[in-house]
């Protein structure tokens, strides 16, 4: 169970009850966005934001940093320098264990 | 006629209001000279037909759609196109229509004239007539605000035979355009999933493409129209009844961003969305260029494009996949809902 | 479509598929490996690697692009139980049915639970039969429909693991803030670490790690995982949906067992925080309890796997609303081995029924209902496979 979809906030719709529309490769629906705001997010500066979007609820922000690095990861994944990093990271892994 | 007010169940009694509804508003509005005989039976000229081809082509639809109008057309527009592509399929040239109303009382008459209005304008562009009818009003909840069906004839020349059974392993497999917009446009027209798109019908009369695909190529093996059950029915009952695989290259298959965008949302699957202006070739390859040229120099095929070959195989459609797997593409045991899971 | 489209790139998967048979061929005769005890030490190569994807959008995605043809033999996919629908036992199904056909009530759910079988009728064919049974994408949209027909009844059959819980607990609150009387829940919510501690605890169990459901997790986080790799010993990754996230936890997975680590990663960073979310899980608490036992399809009961509407909502409860006995739990035929398929213990055609009088067109087991469903799934991969035989 759990389609998700990752979409665009493009606007808020209804500040208290939390309702924001997503774009989704052009498709539009609005959202609920409550499981996506806090403090550090406040729900007035959300429009941008890329947000997981489950059953008309927005579930959960959008890492893009993380996104890149994956994507990063994955393109050098094979190559010697991500094996050494690989390596690297299980040094650091072990060591913070240890 | 005055357009306000609503169908009601007098306009289907025989009486006055009857006479007028299909006199000044009906008949006015497909007019053309078989129709004006007003008879209870359109009489055809057999002469101008044999001149034409050896065969009469015969066939029915009846449309149920909701809602009644949606972005790119109306249900009117697909009862014309519609019978008119069935028509075209086999290699007939449409000829002439019937036409059917199965109205609920209360349809507004305004709602009712746009829709005749479309019909009129389709005929047209597909160079039919509407030369005989019958309208039948019932009461509320006998029927769906309305119901069209729509009979028409055409002739096929000599030599033009698809088949359903017709593919060969070699051949390729053409379609005319972008998959899927009508059934995404009715979705996204219903508004109870709430979702807001700019997704049009891609409703179209087919017979001038297919005309030109004949000329092109007189040996086309397999040609249908993919309306319900989408790009994956058709390409299964040619699979079945040729005795052949279908192998569709995933990359090759032309899906706006918006449908994507609704079946990502969905989890629907675009191949099996419907289609009213979307045709499936299955061809001999060293025909494939000259068809897909003749295809692209008119507007229903600007988009065509070859989505697969026919190879080997006991009768399925399998998926290559962009990824780089392969899926088979099945036959779906009832129509395709939505999901979350 | 934009972080879609980046995570189906065949170029980047072939590579990844390379690598994954790197690893795995690397992995079956290595001595040092056998000296270090990992659980690959008394395998022979003759049995594949097993790894549950517990959640059938993962099985579902595995499908659609075709990813298990694309894999090493020495790896071979489980299809877990992740599928609400397939678990979903055929007296609820009933349950529904009965809602739905009080007077008045307009009974309101997602696609998926619309065709499973119940044992007198699914919710299809009662809506064919007169009932007003209405698919909506949200529970929010089911209540627009309440707020719309306040003198009718709304019933939302809620269903799903965690990633939908939020969602309807949500929805509640806004009725119960709104003062709505005429709107409630079904609730069938169902858990996914305790669902996973029962396959766990089968001593026929041959699983060697499990890729674990991304989007559950966007939701309780990684940590309560923790119990699959300390008590049982068995790595796992929280893996995202796109073809490219489960080779890349696939790839993951092989690492760990090559390595002979036994971790709880997190491949799936991208939209999985480490404490899930927060608004989501607080709302779960405000709204669920525990249910003491829940009857899945296939798997029997499991204790503490279902979540229930607590007391202080109890208006809002269907089950309460329309006074729902608890119904007898309704046994799937004898000769259905739905069970040991799921724990991956036999392939589904190993059971007798499959294909035969079990087939996706009149579904008889859990596992056959949904396409997501394994049976279900290999009676259309099965084809594909076949052909290749011959070919």
């Amino acid at each position: 169970m759990c389609l998700g979809i990752p979409g665009q906030i493009t606007e808020l719709v209804d500040l208290d009850l939390l309702v924001a529309k997503v774009d989704i490769g052009g498709v539009k629906r609005d959202v609920i966005i409550t499981c996506v705001v806090d403090d550090e997010h406040p729900a007035e500066e959300c429009v941008g934001a890329w947000v997981l979007v489950h059953a008309g609820f927005a579930m959960s922000r959008l890492d893009e940093d993380e996104a890149a690095r994956t994507l990063a990861y994955l393109a050098a994944i094979g190559d010697m320098d991500a094996e050494l990093e690989a390596i690297r990271n299980i040094a650091d892994a072990l060591e913070r264990s240890a | 006629m005055n357009l306000t007010g609503t169908i009601t169940l007098a306009h289907g009694s025989g009486g006055r209001a009857m006479h007028q509804l299909v006199d000044d508003l009906i008949r006015r509005t497909f007019s053309n000279p078989l129709l004006e005989e007003g008879e209870d039976q359109a009489r055809i000229p057999l002469a101008k037909l044999v001149t034409q081809g050896d065969r009469l082509a015969f066939t029915t639809d009846s449309y149920v759609v909701t809602p009644l109008e949606f972005p790119g057309g109306n249900i009117g527009t697909l009862a014309i196109n519609g019978t008119v592509n069935d028509l075209a399929v086999g290699g007939a040239k449409p000829l002439y229509l019937s036409c059917g109303f199965i109205i609920e009382e209360g349809l507004p008459l305004e709602t009712f004239a746009r829709i005749l209005q479309a019909m009129r304008l389709a005929a047209d562009e597909a160079g039919v007539q509407i030369v005989t009818g019958d309208t039948k009003v019932v009461q509320r909840g006998g029927a769906d605000k309305l119901f069209i069906n729509t009979a028409g004839v055409g002739v096929i020349p000599a030599g033009f035979n698809p088949s359903a059974g017709g593919a060969q392993v070699g051949d390729v497999v053409i379609v005319n355009g972008w998959l899927g917009d009508h059934g995404a446009a009715i979705l996204n027209a219903r508004g109870d999933l709430a979702l807001d798109a700019d997704i049009e019908t891609d409703c179209a009369p087919l017979n001038r493409l297919v005309e030109a695909m004949f000329a092109a190529c007189p040996d086309i093996h397999c040609l249908r129209d993919a309306t319900r059950g989408g790009l994956a029915t058709v390409l299964n009952e040619f699979a079945e009844r040729s005795g052949v695989d279908m192998l569709l290259k995933e990359a090759a298959l032309p899906i706006r961003t918006p449908v994507r965008g609704m079946c990502e949302i969905l989890g629907l699957d675009p191949l099996y969305l419907a289609n009213e202006g979307k045709l499936v070739a299955v061809v001999p390859a060293d025909a494939a260029d000259a068809v897909l040229a003749a295809m692209q120099r008119i507007p229903e095929g600007y988009h065509a494009c070859i989505i697969g070959t026919v190879e080997e195989g006991d009768g399925h459609v399998i998926l290559k996949t962009a990824f780089g797997g392969e899926r088979i593409v099945d036959m779906l045991p009832g129509e395709q809902l939505p999901r979350i899971c | 479509m934009k972080y879609i489209d980046e995570f189906r790139d065949p170029a980047t998967a072939k590579k990844l598929v390379e690598e994954i048979n790197r690893l795995t061929s690397g992995m079956f005769p290595s001595t040092s490996l056998r000296e270090r005890s990992s659980p690959l030490a008394e395998r022979s190569r003759s049995q594949p690697l097993q790894v549950m994807e517990f959640c059938g959008g993962h099985t579902h995605t595995l499908f659609k692009y075709g990813i298990e043809g694309m894999l090493p033999a020495d790896i071979e996919m489980v299809h877990g139980p992740g599928c609400p629908v397939c678990v979903l036992p055929m007296s609820r199904v009933d349950d529904c049915v009965t809602i739905a056909e009080q007077p008045g009530v307009i009974f309101t759910t997602f696609g998926d639970a619309m065709r499973v079988p119940g044992t007198r009728k699914s919710l299809l064919q009662a809506k064919a039969d007169g009932c007003d049974v209405r698919m909506v994408y949200s529970p929010m949209d089911a209540l627009t429909i309440a707020r719309k027909n306040p003198e009718r009844d709304v019933v939302f059959f809620a269903l799903g693991f965690e990633t939908t819980m939020p969602s309807t607990a949500l929805t509640l609150l806004q009725a119960h803030r709104e003062g709505l009387q005429n709107f409630s829940l079904f609730c069938n919510h169902i858990t996914t670490p305790a669902t996973m501690r029962a396959i766990l605890t089968d001593p026929d169990l041959k699983l060697d790690g499990f890729l674990a459901p991304g989007h559950v997790s966007m939701v309780i986080g990684v940590h309560p995982y923790d119990f699959v790799t300390r008590d049982y010993h068995k790595p796992l990754v929280i893996t995202g949906f796109e073809p490219l996230d489960i080779l890349h936890a696939l790839w993951m997975l092989m690492k760990q067992l090559a390595e002979g680590r036994c971790e709880v990663e997190n491949q799936y960073a991208r939209i999985v925080p480490e404490a899930g979310n927060v608004a989501g899980l607080k709302a779960i608490a405000e709204v669920y309890e525990t249910r003491e036992h829940s009857e899945f399809r296939g798997l029997g009961n499991i204790g503490d796997a279902g979540v229930q509407i607590r007391s202080a909502y109890a208006a809002y409860d269907a089950e309460k609303r329309f006074n729902l006995q608890a119904a007898a739990s309704s046994h799937d035929p004898e000769h259905l081995k739905c069970a040991e398929v799921l724990r991956g213990v036999i392939k589904p055609w190993d059971c007798p029924a499959f294909g035969k009088d079990c087939n996706p067109q009149h579904p008889l087991g859990a596992l056959m209902v949904s396409p997501e469903g394994s049976c279900a799934a290999y009676y259309a991969y099965g084809k594909l496979a076949k052909r290749k035989e011959t070919a």
